[in-house]
């Protein structure tokens, strides 16, 4: 899950982890009494989407006035900002951050992930700050400096030092460093981040080590002891259909193709897109019904698939195991009933009592085509929607 | 022979009383797996399926001398289930819950570091030794006796390639599902090894999917220390970057752990690589040729 920069730096804050003081404001009005009671001369007006690459898209202004303030914040609200990660479609901005202004000195990058290699929490700084760390990686990897943790003893103070002396941070600011890396490690275990990504960290001329900005992920399986997140979630922010899906257990992901899949499995979903690709076809959507896929789940499943308006047809790609086949079946001609499908959809099935599915999806009457394998179904879905 | 597991050995079924699990255990005795008990935390002294129950893992195994368990307990106490299973000293755990929090993981494998214990998934199918033994939640009746090694990170794409096996005449020796998690008890190195050891397996199917490097490192590997040939299959050549495709493991970021990439190491190891996954079989079946194993591993 993701949240906004404004909502990450309040968990910040919480955990004595440095923070510029700011305000979130959904008006301009909002905006400008915040800059207001923050009374510096200097405020930065920042787009709050879920998405990086805000300033290059012109989602973050400096403003010298009150005026300037409802200037930026007047222009940047409900404007749409297209960056590298929000596709070519952009995002539309509904909040700010209304933050003060600090006097920089020097930018920094601190993060942390999951290494996958070690099993460990890993904690990567750089000089390099203001910069993709990705970029930095892949131009001056020796710029990277890493910490593994243990997670007996968690981040300790010695590796926190040798990182803030690895990225040249000045001596006079080691201290509150180390303090910042430690609160944000304690951040990330505590609060079951997936990412924490400090980009730039900021020494200022007042001697403060601050997080300019603030990225923080959350891992979705641990949101059940993490109730304080969950509340931060902001639905505008995400695909309507993979809220619809996540509702009824399934797992949903929007593509940019015309066929749409329903898949049990996510090895078998993923390898069904490929498929389709490999017959010169563009899957619609990754959409895996689980293991426990009742008619109903398919239905929804069909519903959700259709609400895309792109689709021109479905491939349904289903290796019964302990799910059988003719359950599947079932559930595939009651949806196709209720939702009145009017586009091709060709059935694969196979696995466990397959025939007694087959002659179900047979004996329905509907426009079902029925597929012998996984490519003969991609083959058959692609031809049927290039007809079309 | 086989790997992990075979005839004799003896399953705990870790949260036996929930209805997954029930349904699961009726499945395993059925095809034969000698399930010789249950834990359930306040349903000790109870018994379901004529399977007595413990209420904790130490007191199962006192009672019934069982080396392995299967763990179905629900993802906020799953990770205690695991240790609780390590500690009682069981040389297998094999755990099938989905959706255990990456933190929860994170401290079970340290707590794993220097013990004998083998945690296999979580989030996998769970292992299967053809017409001797099964643990977890695949459909038996797919799998026949044989000499190909299957491992694989994904459920689904793991029946399908033994379903496409069978069908042509081909058993198996040992299907593990190392699961879909990006932190995991087993990888595919530990699976290739003890595939490379058994004298029953004379080839192995390694499918994986996009997300981490563990096939990158599981291809040089097998390049350096494999004497036996490995097919491959990767899914997700046409995931988007950013997005967790079902399986928590299972994306790109930063643009590491593409397809491609994989696909490109897997080459360059000499792992041939099915081009979809229709053709696993396929592609196993014309490995088995070139190599001159077709009559050691036709088996039916």
């Amino acid at each position: 899950m993701n949240i906004h920069e404004y909502q990450g730096k309040e968990i910040l804050r919480k955990y004595g982890v440095a923070v510029p003081n700011g305000k979130v404001a959904f008006t301009v009005e909002e905006a400008v009494k915040a800059s207001e009671e923050l009374g510096t001369d200097i405020s930065v007006v920042k787009a709050q989407i879920h998405a990086g690459g805000r300033g290059k898209a012109g989602g973050v202004k400096i403003a010298k006035n009150i005026e300037e303030v409802r200037t930026y914040a007047d222009e940047i609200l409900g404007k749409t900002l297209v960056t590298h990660q929000t596709g070519p479609e952009g995002k539309e901005v509904k909040r700010l951050l209304i933050e003060e202004g600090c006097d920089i000195k020097q930018e920094y990058y601190i993060g942390l992930v999951l290494d996958r290699a070690t099993s460990r929490v890993t904690m990567m700084a750089s000089e390099e700050g203001g910069t993709e760390i990705e970029e930095v990686a892949a131009e001056t990897p020796e710029k990277i400096f890493k910490e593994v943790i243990d997670p007996i003893t968690g981040l300790l103070p010695y590796q926190a030092r040798r990182l803030a002396f690895n990225i040249n941070i000045p001596e006079e600011y080691l201290s509150k460093a180390v303090k910042f890396m430690m609160g944000l490690y304690q951040v990330f275990v505590e609060k079951d981040c997936s990412i924490a990504e400090i980009n730039p960290l900021v020494t200022t001329g007042d001697g403060e080590v601050l997080a300019l900005d603030a990225k923080l992920n959350f891992d979705d399986n641990a949101l059940f002891r993490q109730k304080d997140i969950v509340e931060y979630r902001d639905l505008e922010e995400e695909d309507e259909k993979e809220i619809e899906a996540s509702k009824y257990d399934l797992s949903y992901i929007a593509l940019d193709g015309n066929i749409g899949c329903m898949v049990n499995g996510a090895g078998l979903a993923m390898a069904t897109m490929d498929i389709i690709k490999h017959y010169n076809g563009d899957p619609a959507n990754f959409l895996d019904v689980g293991g426990g896929a009742t008619a109903e789940k398919v239905t929804e499943a069909f519903k959700i698939i259709l609400s895309d308006k792109n689709v021109k047809g479905i491939f349904v790609n289903i290796f019964g195991g302990i799910m059988k086949c003719d359950v599947i079946a079932e559930g595939v001609v009651q949806a196709t009933k209720e939702v009145g499908l009017t586009i091709p959809l060709v059935v694969r099935l196979e696995g466990t009592n397959v025939d007694a599915g087959k002659k179900i999806l047979a004996d329905s009457g509907l426009n079902i085509t029925p597929a012998e394998s996984m490519a003969d179904g991609a083959e058959q879905i692609v031809a049927l929607v290039n007809e079309a | 022979m086989s790997v992990f597991i075979n005839q004799d050995t003896k399953v705990l079924v870790q949260g036996i009383t929930g209805s997954t699990a029930l349904f699961h255990t009726k499945q395993m005795v059925e095809y034969g797996t000698k399930i010789v008990g249950g834990v359930t935390p306040k349903k000790g002294g109870t018994e379901v399926e004529g399977i007595p129950v413990f209420n904790t893992v130490q007191e199962a195994v006192e009672n019934t001398g069982a080396n392995a368990s299967v763990i179905y307990v629900p993802a906020p106490f799953a990770a205690d289930a695991i240790i609780e299973a390590v500690d009682a000293e069981l040389d297998l755990v094999i755990c099938i819950t989905e959706h255990i929090p990456v933190m929860d993981m994170v401290k079970v494998k340290r707590y794993m570091e220097g013990k004998n214990t083998r945690l296999v998934g979580p989030n996998c199918p769970g292992v299967i030794t053809p017409e001797e033994c099964k643990i977890g939640i695949m459909p038996g009746y797919i799998h026949k006796k044989g000499h190909i090694g299957v491992v694989s990170r994904s459920g689904t794409l793991t029946y399908e390639a033994v379903h496409q096996l069978s069908e042509a005449g081909f058993g198996q020796s040992t299907a593990v599902g190392i699961g879909g998690d990006p932190v995991n008890g087993t990888d595919f190195i530990d699976v290739l090894k003890a595939f490379n050891e058994d004298p029953e397996t004379e080839a192995v199917m390694m499918i994986g999917e996009i997300g981490g490097t563990a096939e990158e490192e599981a291809a040089e590997w097998v390049k350096a220390n494999m004497t036996k040939p490995v097919i491959g299959f990767i899914g997700g050549r046409t995931a988007p970057p950013g997005k967790r495709m079902g399986h928590a493991g299972a994306i790109i970021s930063g643009g590491k752990g593409t397809a491609e990439e994989k696909i490109k190491v897997m080459n360059n190891c000499g792992i041939k690589v099915a081009e979809t996954p229709s053709v696993m079989g396929e592609t196993v079946i014309s490995v088995l040729e070139e190599k001159g194993l077709i009559e050691k591993c036709k088996t039916h």
